[in-house]
C-alpha cells in the first residue's frame, strides 16, 4: 500500500497521478457481486481502527481562546486513553498532523504526548499536509504497521486558530538578529536608529497559498464557477450540512466527542458551530471572496475552528490480543476513483460516504466532476465518469461546514465518523475523501469490522 | 506626469510590439456577403441580448467593413426587439475581444478625405452605441485594442477577465495614427486628461487590474480552471453570465452608471476644470513630445491637438478634429513607414523554412557572458531545458545572476510571480563541463570573438554532441564559413547573431552558409521565434547584414569627430535624424574595442570603401582604456548611478592629434547627417544587390530593430523609396567628390535613381 502521494489536480478526490496500478485490473475482474464480502487479502496484515475521539470543535476565539495547540491535542490524547483504557506504555508511535504551527511547539505530537503522560520512550512526530494532515498521520501509522515496525499507533490532528504566529517583518527580524550580534553600544544604537515605521508592520501567517498566491476561498469560488455550481446549490448544501449535524448532535450520534474541562473556563462537551438557519438568511449574505458576483459566502464555507482529534490504530492481531473490539478496517489509498479501483469496488458498493466539506462550492464541484464523463476523459484519463455518491449516504451527520474544520484534525474525525456510521447504519464499506491546499487530496476505504 | 512616459515609447519604438492586426482583406468577389451573417450574431436570453463576435477567417476579431456592417444590422434588430432591455457584447474567440481596426481598410484609401470618412463612420456607429437607450455591457476577454477599445468605451459598462491575455490600449500612435473613432474624445472624460495622454501617446498595453484602477473597466472576473468544459470556454461563458447580471443590474437600477467620486477625483476634476491648468498641461505634454520625438513624429502632436479641440471647443469640433487629423495622419510618410514596419515585423515572426524535423528541447549555451546569459534568459522561460556552460565559476555565477536578475525584474513589474521565477529557473543548469551535452538538440556558442577560440570550441563540442545537434555561433562579424571550416558537419553549423541586451533587443539575425541545411535553418528560426525574436535570415559574408551596414556609418562618425564635431553634437545630429541612440553613444554602448575590431576586419575585407575616419582613433582610445560604457570611459565618462554623462575630457587632445580639416561644402549639419545615413543606406542596398539580403522587408526590419535606424523612416529601403533614390545619389555624388569611393553609390541604387518607377516597396 502506498500513501502520502501528492496528486496533480486541484480537486483531489479524483487523482490524476500516474502511478501504475498493476493490481487493479486483476482486482476489477474479481468484482462480480455488488458487494465484496471483505477487502482482506491473504498475506496482508489487516489494520483496524480501535477507537476515535475528538475534542468538541469550537469556533476560534471562543472557549479555547487562551489555550495553546498542544493543550487541545493533549485533551484528545487523554480522552482516547480514557475511552480505551489503553496502558500508556502500550503505544509504539504517536503521530500528529497540524497546519499552522505554533513555533514554540513545532513538534506538537511530542509536547502533547509527554503532557498526556505517555512514556518518553515512545517516539512521536508531527506531519503537515494542509487539510489532510491527520489523514497523513493515520496513513503514516498504517504504513508503520504494514512494514512490521509497529503494532499500536496513536494518530491525531490539532489546529488552533484562536492564536496564530504573527511575526515581525523580515526587515525588523533582520535588524533584531543583527542586534544580537552587535558588540558595542555604538553598533547597537546605530541598528536601533535604523528602525523605521515600515519595520513595524507585522507579517500575518499566509492566508494565500505560497505558490499560487491565491486564497482558498477565492480558489473555491473559481472552482464553483468552473463547474457551474450556483449560489443556491451551495446554500442548500450548507443548510443540509447544518441541519444534519444538528440532528446528529441532538440524537447523540456524535459519540466521538469527549468532554473537556477547559482550564479557567467551563467544561465543553458539544461542537458550537452548528447553526441551522434558513435559505432566506443564507441568501442575504454577501460574497466573501470574489466581489460582487462571487458565490462563496461566510455561511457556505467552513469556519475557523479550534479542535483536536485522536485515533487508536492497531494491527488486527494485536487489537484482538489486547482484548479490543475493533470498529473498522482501514484501507487507505488515494483519490476516490483510484481507491475504488484498487479495492475493486464501485460507487454502488459504498454504504457510507464522508467527504470533507471545506466549502459548499468545492464539494458540489467535486460531486459534479465525479459525475462528468468529459472531466473523467479530459483530466483523469478514464473512459467514463465514476459517478457521484448517493446523497442519502453522504455526510449524514453533518460535515466540516457545520461541525467545523480545525485543519489538522479533520481527517481523524472523518474516519471515526465513517466507523461509527457503519456501526450505526449497518453497512459494509465506507469511503473517506478530503482535499487540501496545494492541489492534493486523500481517500480511504473503510470496511466494517464484523460485529 | 503622464505624457512623460509617453514619449519614451517613441524613441524606443523598436522595443515595442505592434498589436493591431493586419488581416487579409476580403476578396472583392466574396459571395458570403450575400449570405447569412458570419461575423456577428446574437441570442436573446430572457431580457438580455447577447451579441457575439467571431471573425471566421482569422484568429483575431478586427473591425473590418464586414464586422461593422453586421454589427449595425444586429444592433438595429436588438433595438427594435421589445423583449430586449439590455445587451452584452462579447467575443467568442478565446484571447481576443477586438484586436483593432482593419489596417488594410485604411491602406486601401487614396486620399485623406476617404480616411476621414472612415473615421466619421466609426464615430457615428459608436455614438449610436453610446446613446443607446438599452444599456450595453462590453464583456472583455483577451486583447481589446485600438478600435476595439474605442468600441468598448462607447458601451455603458465594461466587465473584463483578469486573464493574462486581457489587455486594453490604444496602440494607434505606434502606427503613426490616432484613435480615430472617438477615442481622443471619450478617453479624457473616462480616465482623466493625464491618463488619456499617457495611454494614447505611449500606446502601451494596460492589464485588467490596472484598467479597473484607472476607471477604464467597471468590474473584473477571474479566469477559471478545469471544470466541466475547457477552461477557456467556461471562462468566456462565466464572463457572459456575469455581464448579463450586470446588464440586468443596470436596467433594474441596482448598478449605478455614475460612479461615486472620491476626494482625490473631485480635487483632480476641479483642477482640470481650470482653463489655465489645462493650457499648462497641453504645453507641458507638447514640450515633452517635441523633446522626445524631435518633431519627427506627427501623430502625438495631432493626438494632443484633437484632445485639446474637444475639451476647449466642445464635442462637435473635437470629433471633427479627430476625424480630419486621422485622415491627415494616414497619408503621412511616417505612418506608412510605421505600418510597413508593422507588416514587416509580422512577416519576420513566421518561419518560412517550415517545421524543423525535431523540435529543440535541450539547448546548451557556451559562455555565460552578457550575451550567453542573455540568450539563456530568453530561452529558459519558454519551456526549453537550458544548459549554461562557462569555463570559470566566477564567469558562470555572474551569468546565472544575470538570468536570475532578469526574471526577478519581471516580478517587480508583476509580469510573473516568484513561484514562476523559481520553477523557470529549475530548467536552467549551470555547469563547467560538457556533461549532458549528449542530450543537446542545439548548442549556441557565445564565447570570445576570436576565430581560434571558436575553432577549439567547435571541435570540443562536436566530440560530445549527438549527430542531430545543431551548432550555432553567436558572432557579430566573423564569417560563419570560416568558423564552420573547423566543423566535421558544416550542414549543421549556422550563425545566430543576437543583439545586446538580448532580453530587450527584438532582432535576431540568422546567418546561413551555402552548406547550411534547410532543416538547420528551420530549427534556428523556430528557436528564435520561441525566444520571442523578430528574425531576418541573411547570407554569409563579412559583417553579414547588420554589422556591415553599421561599420561604414561608424567610420564616417569617427571622421566627423576628427573634423572637430564634438560627441554631444554628433549625438544631437544623429538623434535629430531619428536614430534613438546617437552615434557616439552607440559606439560607447557597442564598445570601442569591438568597434575597432570590426572596423579593422571589415576594412580588410572590403578595402578602401570602408575607410573614412582613422581606425587609429579607436585603437588609441582602446589603448588608453576608453573602451566605452563597460570601462566607464569612452566618448563619454560614465559615473555609476548617474544618468547624465559628460564628454570624456581626455578625448579632445586625442582627437586633436588626428584632426582633419572639414570641407565647408559638405559639413553643414544636414550634410553631416546625410553623410552618415547615406553610407548606411548604400551598404544596405548593396547587401540586397549581392544577395546577402532576402528582400527589402528584412533589410528594413534588421536596420530598425537591430541598429535603431529611424523608425519614422521605416528602414533604409523605405527611406530610399520615400526620399528618392535620385536625390540620394545626387547627395552622394557631391560627397564622393570630396571623399572618394566611400560615397560611391552601388549599382542597384543607381538603377533606382535612373528609373523613378523602381521601388523597393510596392
Amino acid at each position: 500500500m502506498k500513501w502520502g502521494q501528492p496528486l496533480s489536480l486541484t480537486l483531489i478526490v479524483f487523482s490524476t497521478a500516474t502511478r501504475s496500478l498493476s493490481t487493479s485490473v486483476q482486482l476489477h475482474a474479481q468484482v462480480q457481486t455488488k458487494s465484496k464480502k471483505t477487502l482482506a487479502k491473504p498475506g496482508v496484515k489487516n489494520i483496524v481502527l480501535v477507537e476515535g475521539v475528538r475534542t468538541p470543535f469550537l469556533l476560534s476565539g471562543t472557549t479555547y481562546a487562551d489555550l495553546m495547540p498542544h493543550d487541545l491535542a493533549r485533551a484528545a490524547l487523554q480522552g482516547l486513553l480514557h475511552k480505551t483504557s489503553l496502558p500508556k506504555d502500550a503505544v509504539d508511535y504517536i503521530i500528529y498532523g497540524t497546519v499552522i504551527q505554533e513555533v514554540k511547539t513545532s513538534n506538537v505530537a511530542r509536547e502533547a504526548s509527554l503532557g498526556a503522560g505517555f512514556s518518553d520512550k515512545i517516539p512521536s512526530h508531527t506531519v503537515t499536509m494542509a487539510c489532510i494532515s491527520s489523514n497523513v498521520a493515520m496513513t503514516t501509522g498504517v504504513g508503520l504497521i504494514t512494514a512490521g515496525q509497529c503494532d499500536t499507533i496513536v494518530a491525531g490532528g490539532v489546529e488552533f486558530m484562536s492564536d496564530v504566529p504573527i511575526r515581525h517583518s523580515r526587515k525588523m527580524r533582520k535588524t533584531m538578529l543583527a542586534l544580537n550580534r552587535a558588540k558595542t553600544l555604538g553598533q547597537r544604537l546605530s541598528l536601533i536608529g535604523s528602525i523605521r515605521m515600515a519595520h513595524l508592520t507585522p507579517e500575518l501567517p499566509a492566508v494565500a497559498e505560497f505558490s499560487t498566491a491565491e486564497t482558498m476561498g477565492h480558489s473555491a469560488d473559481r472552482l464553483a464557477a468552473a463547474f457551474g455550481v450556483t449560489r443556491l446549490e451551495q446554500d442548500e448544501f450548507a443548510l443540509r450540512s447544518h441541519t444534519l449535524a444538528k440532528q446528529a448532535q441532538d440524537a447523540g450520534l456524535l459519540s466521538d466527542v469527549i468532554s473537556f474541562k477547559v482550564p479557567g473556563r467551563d467544561t465543553v462537551a458539544k461542537d458550537n458551530g452548528i447553526r441551522p438557519s434558513s435559505m432566506e438568511q443564507l441568501a442575504k449574505l454577501k460574497p466573501a471572496f470574489i466581489k460582487p458576483h462571487g458565490t462563496v459566502t461566510a455561511a457556505n464555507s467552513s469556519f475557523l475552528t479550534d479542535g483536536a482529534s485522536a485515533v487508536l490504530i492497531m494491527s488486527e492481531e494485536k487489537a484482538l490480543a489486547m482484548g479490543y473490539k475493533p470498529k473498522a478496517y482501514l484501507r487507505p489509498a488515494y483519490g476516490t476513483p483510484k481507491v475504488l479501483a484498487r479495492a475493486g469496488l464501485t460507487m454502488d458498493d459504498i454504504d457510507v460516504f464522508e467527504f470533507h466539506e471545506a466549502f459548499a462550492g468545492q464539494i458540489m464541484a467535486n460531486l459534479k466532476a465525479l459525475d462528468s464523463d468529459w472531466f473523467a476523459q479530459t483530466y483523469m484519463g478514464r473512459k467514463a465518469k465514476v459517478g457521484a455518491p448517493a446523497m442519502e449516504k453522504f455526510n449524514l451527520w453533518g460535515g466540516s461546514l457545520s461541525l467545523g474544520h480545525p485543519f489538522g484534525a479533520t481527517g481523524c474525525r472523518l474516519v471515526t465518523t465513517v466507523a461509527h456510521r457503519l456501526l450505526k447504519e449497518g453497512g459494509q464499506y465506507g469511503l473517506v475523501a478530503a482535499c487540501a491546499a496545494g492541489g492534493q487530496g486523500h481517500a480511504m476505504v473503510i470496511e466494517a469490522y464484523p460485529q | 506626469m503622464a505624457g512623460v512616459r509617453a514619449l519614451g515609447a517613441l524613441s524606443r519604438i523598436t522595443a515595442r510590439r505592434y498589436v493591431l492586426s493586419g488581416k487579409i482583406v476580403l476578396n472583392s468577389f466574396d459571395l458570403s456577403f450575400f449570405l447569412a451573417r458570419t461575423h456577428v450574431n446574437y441570442e436573446v436570453k430572457e431580457d438580455v441580448a447577447v451579441i457575439r463576435m467571431n471573425d471566421p477567417n482569422s484568429k483575431v476579431n478586427t473591425l473590418s467593413v464586414r464586422m461593422q456592417n453586421e454589427m449595425i444590422e444586429v444592433f438595429d434588430e436588438v433595438l427594435a426587439n421589445d423583449a430586449v432591455q439590455s445587451a452584452v457584447l462579447i467575443s467568442s474567440k478565446p484571447g481576443c475581444f477586438i484586436a483593432g481596426a482593419d489596417i488594410n481598410m485604411i491602406q486601401a484609401c487614396n486620399t485623406s478625405e476617404e480616411v476621414t470618412k472612415l473615421s466619421q463612420e466609426g464615430q457615428k456607429m459608436f455614438e449610436r452605441i453610446e446613446k443607446s437607450p438599452k444599456p450595453i455591457v462590453a464583456a472583455i476577454n483577451g486583447s481589446c485594442l485600438g478600435g476595439g477599445l474605442e468600441f468598448a468605451i462607447a458601451c455603458q459598462y465594461r466587465v473584463a477577465t483578469k486573464s493574462k491575455k486581457t489587455v486594453l490600449g490604444t496602440p494607434e500612435v505606434m502606427l503613426g495614427l490616432l484613435p480615430g473613432a472617438g477615442g481622443t474624445q471619450r478617453l479624457p472624460k473616462m480616465v482623466g486628461i493625464p491618463g488619456a495622454f499617457d495611454m494614447m501617446l505611449t500606446g502601451r498595453n494596460i492589464k485588467a487590474d490596472k484598467a479597473k484602477k484607472m476607471g477604464l473597466v467597471h468590474q473584473l472576473v477571474d479566469p477559471l480552471g478545469p471544470g466541466l468544459k475547457s477552461p477557456e470556454e467556461r471562462t468566456i461563458e462565466y464572463l457572459e453570465e456575469v455581464a448579463i447580471q450586470c446588464a440586468r443590474g443596470i436596467v433594474h437600477k441596482k448598478i449605478s452608471l455614475t460612479k461615486k467620486k472620491g476626494m482625490m477625483q473631485k480635487v483632480q476634476d476641479y483642477v482640470m476644470g481650470i482653463a489655465f491648468v489645462r493650457q499648462q498641461i497641453y504645453k507641458n505634454v507638447n514640450g515633452k513630445v517635441m523633446k522626445m520625438s524631435k518633431g519627427l513624429y506627427p501623430a502625438p502632436l495631432k493626438i494632443i491637438e484633437s484632445v485639446k479641440t474637444g475639451l476647449e471647443q466642445g464635442p462637435d469640433s473635437g470629433y471633427l478634429a479627430e476625424a480630419q487629423n486621422f485622415g491627415k495622419l494616414a497619408m503621412t510618410s511616417e505612418s506608412h513607414a510605421l505600418i510597413g514596419l508593422y507588416h514587416g515585423q509580422v512577416a519576420c515572426k513566421k518561419n518560412r523554412f517550415g517545421v524543423p524535423e525535431r523540435p529543440v528541447k535541450n539547448l546548451a549555451i557556451l559562455g555565460a557572458g552578457l550575451m550567453g546569459a542573455g540568450i539563456a534568459q530568453v530561452t529558459v522561460d519558454k519551456g526549453i531545458h537550458t544548459v549554461l556552460k562557462d569555463t570559470t565559476v566566477e564567469g558562470l555565477s555572474r551569468g546565472q545572476q544575470q538570468v536570475y536578475k532578469g526574471l526577478n525584474d519581471k516580478i517587480k513589474k508583476k509580469a510573473i510571480t516568484s513561484f514562476e521565477r523559481d520553477s523557470t529557473l529549475s530548467s536552467l543548469t549551470g555547469q563547467l563541463d560538457y556533461s549532458g551535452f549528449e542530450k543537446a538538440d542545439m548548442v549556441i556558442e557565445a564565447v570570445f570573438e576570436d576565430i581560434n577560440i571558436k575553432h577549439r570550441v567547435i571541435k570540443e563540442v562536436e566530440a560530445v554532441i549527438p549527430p542531430h545537434c545543431i551548432f550555432a555561433t553567436n558572432t557579430s562579424a566573423l564569417p560563419i564559413k570560416d568558423i564552420a571550416a573547423a566543423s566535421m558537419r558544416p550542414e549543421k553549423v549556422i550563425g545566430m547573431h543576437y543583439f545586446s541586451p538580448v532580453d530587450k533587443m527584438q532582432l535576431l539575425e540568422i546567418i546561413t552558409t551555402d552548406k547550411t541545411s534547410k532543416d538547420t535553418t528551420a530549427s534556428a528560426v523556430a528557436v528564435g521565434l520561441k525566444q520571442g525574436k523578430v528574425i531576418i535570415v541573411v547570407g554569409d559574408g563579412p559583417g553579414f547584414y547588420t554589422t556591415r551596414c553599421l561599420a561604414p556609418m561608424l567610420a564616417e562618425a569617427v571622421r566627423v569627430l576628427q573634423e572637430g564635431v564634438n560627441p554631444k553634437k554628433l549625438d544631437a545630429l544623429t538623434t535629430g535624424f531619428g536614430f534613438p541612440v546617437g552615434a557616439a553613444t552607440l559606439a560607447d554602448e557597442v564598445g570601442i574595442d569591438v568597434a575597432a575590431h570590426v572596423a579593422e576586419d571589415l576594412g580588410k575585407a572590403f578595402g578602401s570603401r570602408f575607410g573614412g575616419g582613422n581606425v587609429d582613433v579607436l585603437k588609441t582610445m582602446v589603448e588608453r582604456g576608453f573602451k566605452g560604457r563597460k570601462s566607464g570611459k569612452g566618448c563619454y565618462v560614465y559615473t555609476p548611478g548617474l544618468k547624465s554623462k559628460d564628454v570624456n575630457p581626455d578625448i579632445d587632445d586625442l582627437l586633436e592629434k588626428f584632426k582633419l580639416t572639414p570641407n565647408p561644402s559638405v559639413s553643414s549639419d544636414s550634410d553631416v547627417q546625410y553623410r552618415l545615413v547615406s553610407r548606411f543606406v548604400n551598404e544596405a542596398v548593396m547587401c540586397l544587390q549581392e544577395g546577402i539580403l532576402n528582400g527589402p522587408v528584412e533589410g528594413d526590419i534588421g536596420a530598425v530593430f537591430g541598429l535603431g535606424f529611424p523608425p519614422c523612416l521605416g528602414g533604409p529601403f523605405r527611406f530610399v523609396d520615400t526620399f528618392g533614390a535620385d536625390k540620394l545619389v545626387e547627395k552622394m555624388r557631391r560627397y564622393e567628390e570630396v571623399y572618394g569611393n566611400h560615397f560611391t553609390p552601388c549599382q542597384l541604387l543607381l538603377d533606382h535613381a535612373k528609373d523613378s518607377n523602381k521601388r523597393f516597396h510596392k
